[in-house]
């Protein structure tokens, strides 16, 4: 065991990090601090990215013919680690390239993928995923929105909901019904659109932390070219599950105050006279959450040993998500809770603004991306190996499914 | 990056694993249990004959001389079958701080003993029914002589030597004691779990040997349980795999409303947790042998992480285990109750879970101030 790069990964390591030094600041030495979060981010993040792709390290494990460099997973993470010392603009581009992208390269056409692929690693163009819609979330195959066909085209009328980003795209990734007649599964079809398109309507959603970083997106008899059906017609869900498969790699880590933040606020804190961390209770919790987030380093580094070793890893990164959000909703909780009465108060001070951010946005965290509850059915059946729930839906078709109310 | 064991550390699991399995170890456990010897004497031969003693016993001492890395493999699979055999006792406590701390007289004089398996050891500190402390040992030890009573000691019928925490007139020290001296008297306690005996020894004026120096032996104590923490926590994570296994193969075989009670969400999810809970402890593991086997400084916190979420793990895996097979898990009969109480034992036998929450917390805050 140790924790050393091989010769080739450490020269690799070294390259990153010469361009990186030459092109960003490293966080702790940076001077734009929140900056980002005033300034435009999309533009910035755009400007990011192009600098990135000239150089060849906008998208490392993509072929050369569409703006990567074919690098290994390892060298991947290599990439994102150095890349994650240095303040740059990040969280525009995850899911275009994190679940479209994959999708593009596996279903579309040489030519599209010649004309899409290099502007999407480049961050000329934004790409969102339209996948849930108000009766459809945890069980997305439920999914209303309704395609038909005309001649050589589709004309999609529906709705879609948590569209992130889709106020700033160009282009999206859609999954619809193109019939009713058919069982939930078998009825969907795959498509992609220009955002830009006539009908399409993108609606903010304010969440509870105040921001708006997803959508409502209405289809109003939009008229999409059958060139642009990703998979056979009725090969929906299997077009949908790849994304999803992308979409749980990608959505990882909750950002936030972590426990080297709780223990470094506990030791200052007072409480009842003494400091924070003098507390049992509060000395039991850092050290649960000390473990988690340890847990989850070393699970990663397991992970990445098996990748170093050019074997598949393990399902272990299957708990990511779920423990790390759940920490960080009680994190924030016990930030909050050491102020007393004062803890609902907000603030200018950053540690504090931190805990109460991390209170809202954690539940977010726990339902974006495949609830806990979801989640927790992924391991028990994929990794477990437990039997499917019985469905009430199974062998109906679609249109004779009860929905409720909504 | 390699957070992983080598080829031949897997080799090792894979063959401690298939003669755990051979020798229907679990229920060899159950027959210490239900028995009045309280230990699987036939079973500690054959892995003293496998020379699994002697792993971590320089080659000089007639041992294998390899490295934690090969003990927490052998200690994980241990864990597994909930094997009835002094290893934890003889092996992480007794060599070990022979190993460490011990002088050449000492180590020729009992090391090849201990590779041949004519001397079983353990250590023994508790002595009232509060945790011990540098500051709460009252055995006392004059010139070498031992007056007093420790509890809860595992091992001590098969064990020939112990080492003791002893109180000197210049603080604490570790002394060795030869079991079949007069003076000495043994005495089973009944615990929670019977497939590992625990029992009281009396000093009575019993001669022994310092190991260290009469000044620090607490130290030396503190040091040799982090280190065991490791091994003991592999042990928990083995028999939480396979508490989980358990509980896995009864929710697909066991109908209830015309299905399987592992196609509903409540056992699902009940299942889910626990292999999360166990992939944290495992994960601690890996970087706390890691810390053990290159002896870093982060050894205090990378054990007491992998002690901490391995404890947290088995007494989850063993406890839902039990509530997955109903009605059935509760009966003597069914194996369920074997880990739930090996879990306590484990979480309890080198310090319980709240305690080496305070002894993580602790080390992160020494390690904040150098």
């Amino acid at each position: 065991m140790d924790f050393n790069d091989t010769p080739e990964q450490a020269k690799f390591r070294k390259k990153c990090n010469k361009w990186l030094e030459n092109n960003a600041e490293y966080k702790d030495k940076s001077s734009k601090g929140d900056s980002f979060a005033n300034k435009d981010l999309v533009q910035e993040a755009k400007i990011w990215q192009k600098k990135k792709y000239d150089a060849g390290w906008a998208m490392l494990h993509w072929p050369k013919e569409f703006g990567g460099i074919g690098a290994t997973p390892i060298e991947r993470i290599i990439w994102a680690n150095e890349e994650s010392k240095f303040d740059v603009p990040r969280g525009i581009f995850e899911i275009g390239l994190g679940m479209c992208g994959p999708v593009m390269m596996q279903y579309a056409s040489e030519e599209q993928k010649e004309r899409y692929l290099p502007p999407m690693a480049e961050g000329k163009e934004i790409w969102c995923q339209l996948f849930s819609e108000p009766s459809a979330g945890s069980d997305v195959a439920g999914l209303r929105s309704k395609a038909v066909q005309d001649g050589d085209k589709w004309i999609i009328n529906g709705q879609k909901v948590w569209t992130s980003g889709a106020h700033f795209s160009d282009y999206g990734i859609l999954v619809v019904r193109h019939d009713p007649n058919l069982e939930k599964h078998k009825g969907l079809t795959f498509f992609f659109v220009d955002m830009k398109s006539k009908g399409i309507e993108v609606k903010p959603i304010k969440q509870i932390t105040g921001g708006s970083s997803f959508n409502e997106v209405y289809f109003t008899d939009v008229e999409i070219p059958d060139s642009q059906r990703l998979g056979e017609i009725g090969d929906g869900w299997k077009v949908a599950i790849t994304t999803l498969m992308n979409e749980r790699l990608a959505v990882g880590d909750a950002g936030g105050p972590d426990v080297e933040d709780a223990f470094k606020w506990a030791k200052t804190q007072d409480n009842l006279g003494k400091p924070l961390l003098s507390d049992k209770a509060a000395r039991e919790s850092i050290a649960d959450w000390y473990c988690e987030t340890n847990g989850l380093k070393n699970t990663k580094l397991r992970t990445m040993s098996a990748l170093s070793k050019g074997d598949t890893p393990g399902p272990e990164a299957s708990i990511t998500k779920i423990v790390s959000a759940n920490k960080l909703q009680d994190i924030g909780n016990f930030g909050m809770d050491s102020m007393d009465m004062a803890g609902m108060l907000k603030t200018n001070n950053q540690e504090i603004k931190g805990f109460q951010n991390a209170w809202l946005g954690a539940p977010g965290m726990r339902i974006a991306g495949g609830t806990d509850e979801i989640l927790r059915n992924i391991i028990a059946e994929r990794v477990l190996g437990l039997p499917q729930d019985p469905r009430a839906d199974k062998g109906l078709a679609y249109k004779d499914i009860p929905s409720g109310n909504s | 990056m390699n957070l992983d064991f080598s080829d031949d550390q897997k080799f090792l699991k894979e063959e401690a694993r298939k003669f755990l399995e051979k020798e229907d170890v679990l229920s060899r456990s159950r027959s210490v249990l239900e028995s009045n010897n309280k230990v699987d004497e036939e079973l500690w031969k054959k892995i003293v004959d496998l020379g699994w003693t002697g792993i971590r016993i320089p080659e000089e001492y007639n041992g294998l001389g390899l490295g934690h890395l090969e003990l927490c493999v052998v200690a994980e699979e241990l864990g597994r079958f909930l094997a009835p055999v002094p290893f934890s006792s003889s092996v992480y406590l007794f060599t070990e701080t022979i190993i460490n701390y011990a002088n050449e007289d000492i180590k020729q004089n009992i090391l090849p003993k201990l590779v041949s398996g004519e001397i079983v050891g353990t250590l023994a500190v508790t002595e009232e029914l509060i945790a011990p402390t540098k500051d709460n040992i009252s055995l006392s030890c004059v010139d070498g002589i031992i007056n007093g009573k420790k509890i809860a000691v595992p091992d001590a019928e098969v064990a020939t030597h112990v080492i003791v925490v002893a109180r000197t007139n210049n603080g604490t020290s570790l002394q060795l004691v030869d079991l079949s001296l007069e003076g000495i008297n043994v005495e089973h306690q009944e615990n929670i779990d019977e497939s590992r005996g625990h029992f009281s020894i009396n000093f009575d004026n019993v001669q022994s040997e310092t190991i260290g120096d009469d000044i620090n032996g607490w130290d030396l104590f503190e040091s040799t349980i982090n280190q065991a923490a490791v091994l003991f926590s592999y042990e928990q994570i083995g028999g939480s795999q396979a508490a989980l296994d358990m509980a896995i193969n009864y929710a697909q075989e066991r109908y209830a409303f015309g299905r399987p009670i592992g196609s509903f969400q409540a056992i699902k999810h009940k299942l889910a947790d626990m292999y999360i809970a166990l992939t944290l402890a495992k994960s601690n593991c890996y970087y706390a042998a890691w810390a053990l086997s290159t002896s870093s400084s982060d050894l205090p916190a990378a054990s007491a992480t992998a002690r901490v979420s391995s404890t947290k793990a088995f007494q989850l895996c063993s406890k839902e285990n039990i509530q997955t097979h109903g009605g059935n898990g509760f009966t003597w009969e069914y194996d369920c109750h074997m880990f739930y109480r090996r879990s306590k034992l484990l979480s309890l036998n080198i310090g319980s879970l709240s305690n080496w929450k305070e002894k993580l917390v602790t080390s992160l805050e020494q390690s904040n101030t150098n």
